[in-house]
């Protein structure tokens, strides 16, 4: 490790939840080349290219997943020599010593958005302020004491003294540029774009460019164009002022707001869809198995799903994350680092969650299953004398996937909604990992301060909404697509 | 009828034995009384000597299932599994951490709790209902349309938000009712209307969509067209045949949430602090204190179980032509 420590200057970290997640990513990538290769398998997938709706979601949906994944792409930082000598004493460069890594994991995110991370305030403050948000007793220049507002340290500081005067022209005139960037990124991303449909298609370029425009190609281009602009435009005017004001203001130990919201979406992403990934074999298999060989299998997989539904949900749960409490709190020789810990809690939660919502899509798949086999061509299989295993992988399992795939999309949204209500009861993530539920549950004490600190909140319910909203749009049109009871 | 019902008690009784075991395993086999001593005292302060007195002020320092110290049928009885476990099935669920009787403390509590889960159930369940029923009155026009928009935007938006939002906005703004608390007897409605109020709006996006799907499904059938065709308005066609067709696919959601009710809902009543089982439940959870969330994880079952077969006998009731056996 500590060589490649060495070359890389830092030393690469991969949690539990990375992997999986690039596991996912990589399962989804091979299923959509098997996809291109298939003719009904393509056909549903251009039904749901064909709705705005899902190409706008779509879009959206990639946005935060792009945010997740460079946020999973996690490493420890080499201690630079001062910091070495502050916590070792020895002198600096007495030896080319073994490069010391912190115990800190930072992810890729966290280096891009270092601005945000380290500029930390003092306490509160609103969006776009240039002070703190509360009185404190201030020293004046001639010795005495009143009390204002502080300036903040790095809020609005490039604007110097006359800062109430100067900052609404400021934050236009920054506004106008960060348009006309997200304007100019826009019209790379619609010529990029535009080419690689027009590509093959035998028209000349300027007509294609033309029909997209005008929401005349067969797959809805317009609507993930269309939001395509909105989210630059939200973005350019994040980098352009966000470096230099609290966009969305501070939280009570002064980190940026965006800073945390941009942080809790890989929380959100991660209980929402390894969840489903975790519980799928479970389901898979126990509901082909129960469906399929009948008898005592089906028996005892309906009694275990029976038992598991009859407790309620937030209670097994509940139950469950306490013990798992127990757990990690009595073997702290596990975790190598906070972030390790924090991130076996994450996955934890993520089997329980698993555990206590798989039986929906084992009896889904068992009554489908049930339907599948007596079917002609399964019967003829058998009577051809092909092997059970081999049946279920080449006759069942395939009948089966637009169940699983609706599942796994219908699921993510009250997932992500079910974190935050759980983190909020205190079953939910570790307090110290960075999450929508986190961020709620700790401005929520604030709610009763006079005036009220607001910003918090709003920036983890919008988050959240424009989250699950994509979530839940982008289900609807994959069920309509995929199922065929809805053809 | 009877019969049937005493066969759906006797299945009842495994998947009840199963909860129990699952329950079990996942407090005392997971986790020795040990850790949990360990984990509550604090992993400092623990002595040998407190884990041990912790563990037998609440029952935790006896063998997990055979005592071989004891004789008799005592070497069953006087072990944890049986002391835990099984006497729940008698409905004795011990001393919470505080020392009082867990039983009383959920009789008690029952109240607040039903005061505002039946109001809401009943309350959104009209409204849910009505507003679907609107949106296929008008289907297929831009209203529909709309209306399923308004309907997945409001699925979208976190329950903790309605919470928030509407104890600022009624209470804070508009200082309509209190923010929070409790009176028992009539004074209660006071502290009732906000909480019921939200947790209806905040059910009505998924639970309307999901009607007006059922809804939908109905009025495509032979049975719709022929009423019209006979001459019934929209409205009575609706009402009168829909409606009635679409009861079986409703109840198998709805009924097995009744008994439920009494549990309470562990957001609502832990912001408006009603002393229900549902803060009950949080408060236990918050304080890590084992024996009420297993208290509560049996009794959840046993009214789930309950819900299932009062499920059934509703089935009797919306058609006639189901008959139990």
């Amino acid at each position: 490790m500590s060589t490649s420590s060495g070359i890389l200057g830092f030393q690469p970290v991969v949690l539990w939840t990375d992997a999986l997640l690039f596991v996912l990513v990589a399962l989804a990538l091979l299923s959509a080349l098997r996809a291109r290769t298939q003719a009904p398998l393509r056909a549903a997938w251009r039904k749901v290219g064909r709705r705005p709706a899902g190409m706008a979601a779509a879009t959206v949906l990639l946005a935060f997943l792009a945010v997740g994944l460079v946020d999973s792409l996690h490493y420890r930082p080499l201690l630079s020599a001062v910091e070495r000598v502050a916590g070792v004493g020895a002198p600096a460069g007495s030896a080319p010593a073994a490069p010391v890594v912190s115990t800190e994991v930072l992810s890729a995110l966290d280096a891009l958005l270092a601005p945000l991370r380290l500029r930390t305030e003092k306490t509160y403050s609103a969006p776009f302020a240039w002070t703190l948000y509360q009185r404190e007793t201030v020293e004046t220049a001639d010795g005495g004491q009143v009390r204002d507002y502080p300036r903040l340290t790095y809020g609005a500081a490039h604007l110097g003294a006359d800062v109430a005067a100067a900052r609404g022209g400021d934050v236009a005139l920054r506004l106008v540029s960060a348009l006309a960037q997200a304007a100019l990124a826009w019209l790379v991303a619609f010529l990029v774009l535009a080419s690689l449909v027009w590509r093959g298609s035998g028209l000349r370029w300027g007509e294609v460019a033309r029909a997209m425009l005008a929401g005349r190609t067969v797959l809805a281009w317009r609507a993930a164009l269309v939001t395509l602009a909105v989210l630059l435009a939200v973005a350019a005017v994040c980098v352009e002022l966000a470096p230099l004001y609290h966009v969305l203001g501070t939280d009570k130990v002064g980190q940026d707001v965006l800073y945390l919201a941009l942080k809790s979406v890989r929380t959100a992403l991660v209980i929402g869809t390894l969840t489903t990934l975790v519980m799928m074999p479970f389901a898979v298999a126990l509901g082909i198995a129960a469906g399929y060989l009948g008898g005592w299998v089906d028996d005892a997989v309906q009694y275990v799903y029976t038992v598991l539904n009859a407790i309620p949900g937030v209670l097994l749960i509940a139950a469950a994350v306490l013990m798992m409490q127990v757990v990690i709190d009595t073997h702290p020789q596990w975790f190598d680092t906070a972030a390790e810990r924090s991130d076996a809690r994450l996955l934890a939660l993520c089997f329980i969650l698993g555990i206590t919502s798989w039986t929906g899509l084992a009896r889904l798949l068992r009554g489908e299953t049930l339907k599948l086999r007596e079917l002609e061509y399964v019967q003829a299989a058998r009577a051809f004398g092909v092997r059970t295993p081999a049946i279920l992988r080449r006759h069942i399992l395939p009948n089966l996937m637009h169940i699983v795939l609706i599942a796994l999309v219908m699921d993510f949204s009250g997932l992500v909604l079910a974190e935050a209500v759980l983190s909020y009861v205190g079953i939910g993530v570790d307090p110290s990992t960075i999450s929508f539920g986190t961020m709620i549950n700790m401005a929520r004490a604030e709610l009763a301060r006079e005036p009220m600190v607001w910003w918090s909140l709003a920036a983890a319910f919008a988050f959240m909404f424009v989250l699950v909203l994509a979530a839940n749009l982008f289900a609807d049109v994959v069920r309509d697509a995929f199922d065929p009871r809805r053809a | 009828m009877l019969a049937y019902l005493l066969r759906r008690l006797l299945y009842a009784v495994p998947i009840l034995i199963g909860v129990n075991l699952l329950t079990f395993v996942l407090f005392f086999v997971v986790n020795s009384p040990d850790d949990m001593a360990r984990m509550h005292i604090g992993v400092k302060r623990a002595t040998p000597e407190a884990i041990e007195r912790w563990k037998a002020e609440r029952g935790y320092d006896r063998p997990m299932f055979l005592n071989d110290a004891a004789s008799g049928s005592a070497r069953f009885t006087e072990t944890i599994f049986f002391d835990k476990s099984l006497r729940m099935f008698a409905l004795e669920f011990g001393r919470a951490d505080d020392g009082r009787d867990i039983g009383q403390e959920i009789r008690d509590r029952m109240g607040p709790s039903l005061a505002i889960a039946l109001p809401t159930f009943l309350l959104s369940l009209a409204v849910s209902i009505s507003f679907a029923l609107l949106l296929v009155f008008f289907r297929a026009t831009y209203l529909d349309f709309w209306g399923v928009v308004l309907c997945v935007a409001m699925m979208s938006i976190s329950s903790l938000f309605y919470i928030i939002g509407g104890q600022w906005l009624v209470s804070k703004l508009w200082a309509l009712v209190p923010i929070s608390g409790y009176a028992p007897g009539l004074d209660a409605a006071r502290f009732l209307v906000l909480p019921v109020l939200i947790s209806v709006i905040a059910g009505i996006g998924s639970s309307a969509r999901w009607y007006r799907t059922i809804f939908l499904e109905e009025i495509s059938k032979d049975y719709v067209r022929t009423a019209r065709a006979k001459g019934l308005s929209e409205l009575a066609v609706l009402f009168r045949h829909v409606l009635r067709n679409a009861l079986i696919p409703i109840l198998t959601g709805v009924v097995v949430v009744i008994p439920l009710l009494f549990m309470g809902s562990l957001l609502v009543e832990s912001f408006f602090a009603i002393p229900g089982l549902g803060s009950y439940t949080i408060d236990a959870i918050n304080a890590q204190d084992f024996a009420v969330v297993r208290a509560m994880v049996f009794i959840g079952s046993v009214l789930y179980i309950v819900g299932l077969m009062l499920t059934d006998l509703s089935y009797t009731l919306a058609d006639p032509r189901v008959r139990l056996q």
